[in-house]
């Protein structure tokens, strides 16, 4: 009994203590970033998917050496940014935690959360792929993925069967629209539902990087939300509009779903010749014919548009997944830990996922991947942009990513007009 | 000295405390904390910054909240014209005797045993325009844009609920039609009452109290019923079937507007409350007249 009372004392006078330290030295939440030695046990959060096992050995190698060790917990993809925004804002958050990078940490950076990294972590990985991992010039996320660019997939046999080739520049695309039209196929499978109108949002994404280059939506991100009434963004939504009216994208695609049994399926079947995807198209297809995946996908990058500013060469999408650590990982058992997702054993398991690594060292890996020369388009994709554009929803966050999707969806809808989709959009942050 | 008759007539309060603490604990509390969070700022992350009625002002001159309002009343109000009908009917058949009676309720139930989520991702699938039902019955549904439509979409939500909780209503119709004494219908056949007569003469007003408890089931389950909304429609399209406990939903767990989130949910607190109580009073529910009296 006197041992629980004293040891209870103890504990009250630790917490007092740290308490009156927290108040006078950041003022922040958590107690745990005051007191913590530079190597210990740091807790990773992962997101559940078929990686998983790549990261689990790299784990398991780091702690057999060390310094300190690292446990990794598996979360379900449903509700990982719930539990992590809970967990962020308690006591229990995690030492180091998967991420989207961009917006999905300017919250944590500002509240003060998140460490700087190491500097030169930075010569390891593809340039464009470390963009979303800097939050106010501060590097907070190091890849630790394999990078998701957006481009057009199409339907090889269609186009065949059409005699056409793949669009290089807008005007291409846009005379596309009325060849499939006419053959009764949907030129561009989109989804509009609300849950998927982040495809929709892709067309978006492109059309202004390439009407006025990677910096306009970069300065909106940091903060100058009145750069959406510049120019460009306006006769993007033009663009848009004209080829909803031309009907590019069907009649009925506001009730159509993403993915298999709804714009996958429409490629997959030849009743839509083109999809505007990620990278992961390509798995989703494979799950469901793997032989149209293997000899009847095709790829290219987004056409160019004529008299724009942006370079064509610059891709969006989702450069990465990114691993941060916060203020109550033991910082050399961090800084050491991530210095694995770029050894040549993390990369080789990523490639054999089918993944496409944005490591410096990955080219050479990409030869033993599942379909090499579909890796080897992407990591020349990215390797030779001079820009990656993080998705926009990722980069600006859910609190203004969620109602520009909604934006979006009605400028496809045609429930507004171009004019109104700006001030809509200027809307969102009052 | 108290008689044993009194001890038997009122049970001590004691045996309220654990309801009471149940209640006070999961639906008292929260309430409270729901109104003060309401009058706050905050982002889930850093400590709530007290704001005064500021969220409550914007709430007010939101006109996306009252689009919200109206559409909540009208997935309400079409799910109760929908729903009633069929349930009653249905619940009064199956009380019968028919010989298929048993195989037939045990199919139409099945609905009730299935998740909101596997009916909402089911039903997804049944109304893609390129490979579910419009796509066969296109000739009827014309562009088979169901949901890409406010109307459509609202039809489509009404129509997904109602095969979902029709079940639920008929059964309880179905209970309720099998208390009618049979010496009614007796009487009215020898007087000569058809079958139609007889439903509206007898049945429906002995359903009364039924149809009372159903509607406020419907009622208050549509007024916090936003799972449906979230898997089949998300709100779309745009922002045309997005319902109170929907927008709540999303301000608070999407856009981390934890403050106005609250002013939503208070305000939805009320509006529940309200119906209940309107609801009670204008049926004459709280008396509890029975209707076998005078039998």
């Amino acid at each position: 009994m006197k041992n629980i009372t004293a040891s209870r004392k103890r504990a009250c006078i630790t917490l007092a203590v740290s308490a009156a330290l927290v108040v006078t030295a950041a003022g922040c939440g958590s107690s745990s970033s005051t007191a913590k030695s530079s190597t210990g046990s740091a807790s990773l959060w992962m997101l559940q998917d078929p990686t998983n096992s790549v990261s689990q050995s790299a784990v398991d190698a780091y702690n057999t050496t060390g310094p300190g060790k690292v446990s990794m917990n598996v979360i379900a993809t449903d509700g990982y940014k719930d539990k992590l925004r809970t967990a962020m804002g308690s006591s229990a958050m995690p030492g180091i935690f998967f991420n989207w990078g961009g917006g999905s940490l300017s919250d944590y950076v500002k509240a003060g959360k998140l460490v700087t990294l190491d500097s030169d972590l930075i010569s390891h990985f593809l340039p464009s792929a470390l963009q979303a991992g800097t939050v106010d010039g501060k590097l907070v996320g190091v890849p630790s993925r394999g990078t998701q660019p957006v481009f057009l997939f199409y339907n090889k046999k269609v186009f065949t069967d059409a005699g056409v080739t793949p669009p290089k520049t807008w005007t291409d695309l846009v005379n596309l629209v009325p060849v499939f039209k006419a053959k009764g196929i949907t030129p561009f499978a989109v989804a509009g539902t609300a849950t998927d109108s982040w495809t929709e949002l892709m067309w978006i994404e492109y059309l202004v990087d390439r009407l006025a280059g990677p910096d306009l939506f970069s300065k909106i991100a940091a903060g100058d939300w009145n750069l959406w009434s510049d120019p460009a963004i306006l006769k993007t939504a033009q663009m848009v509009k004209q080829l909803v009216d031309s009907g590019a994208f069907g009649s009925n695609f506001a009730s159509v779903s993403y993915g298999a049994g709804g714009t996958s399926t429409l490629l997959d079947k030849g009743k839509a010749a083109m999809v505007l995807m990620g990278s992961w198209e390509y798995a989703t297809q494979q799950a469901a014919d793997a032989t149209f995946a293997k000899s009847g996908l095709g790829y290219v990058p987004f056409p160019s548009v004529e008299g724009g500013k942006g370079n064509p060469a610059d891709v969006v999408g989702n450069p990465t997944n990114y691993l941060s650590v916060t203020t109550s990982a033991p910082s050399q058992t961090a800084e050491a830990f991530l210095k694995t997702t770029y050894s040549d054993s993390y990369v080789a398991g990523l490639v054999a996922k089918g993944e496409v690594p944005v490591t410096t060292n990955a080219k050479a890996a990409l030869a033993k991947a599942p379909d090499p020369t579909y890796a080897m388009f992407q990591y020349n994709l990215v390797a030779n942009a001079p820009s990656f554009t993080q998705s926009w929803d990722q980069a600006l966050g859910l609190t203004l990513g969620t109602p520009l999707l909604t934006v979006i969806q009605k400028l496809f809808n045609g429930q507004d007009t171009p004019e109104q989709f700006v001030s809509g959009v200027l809307a969102i942050k009052h | 000295m108290r008689s044993a008759a009194a001890d038997l007539a009122r049970p001590g309060a004691a045996w309220a405390v654990p309801g009471l603490v149940f209640f006070c604990l999961f639906a008292l509390v929260p309430m409270v904390g729901v109104v003060y969070l309401s009058l706050t700022s905050w982002d889930g992350l850093s400590d709530p910054q007290f704001t005064g009625l500021q969220n409550w002002s914007r709430f007010l001159g939101d006109g996306q909240m009252w689009q919200d309002t109206v559409v909540t009343a009208v997935l309400l109000v079409g799910n109760i014209v929908v729903q009633a009908p069929i349930s009653i009917l249905l619940g009064v058949w199956s009380a019968g005797k028919q010989r298929n009676r048993a195989v037939l309720s045990a199919i139409f139930f099945l609905p009730l045993l299935f998740s909101t989520a596997a009916t909402a991702v089911m039903w997804r699938q049944l109304l893609d325009p390129n490979f579910g039902i419009p796509a066969k019955l296109s000739g009827l549904i014309g562009d088979t844009n169901l949901l890409g439509s406010q109307s459509g979409a609202v039809a489509c939500l009404v129509l997904v609920t109602s095969w979902q909780f029709i079940p639920f209503h008929t059964l309880l119709y179905q209970g309720a039609a099998r208390t009618v004494p049979e010496t009614l219908y007796q009487a009215a056949a020898i007087d000569g009452a058809g079958r139609v007569r007889q439903f509206f003469a007898i049945t429906l007003p002995q359903l009364r109290n039924t149809i009372v408890t159903s509607t406020i089931f419907m009622v208050v389950g549509g007024l916090t019923a936003f799972d449906i909304v979230l898997l089949l429609t998300d709100g779309g399209p745009g922002t045309d079937t997005s319902i109170l406990p929907f927008a709540m939903y999303q301000t608070g767990f999407q856009t981390y507007d934890y403050g106005y989130a609250s002013v939503i949910a208070s305000f939805l607190l009320l509006l529940a409350t309200g119906a209940s109580f309107v609801m009670v009073k204008l049926s004459g529910y709280d008396k509890m007249t029975s209707t076998l009296e005078g039998m």
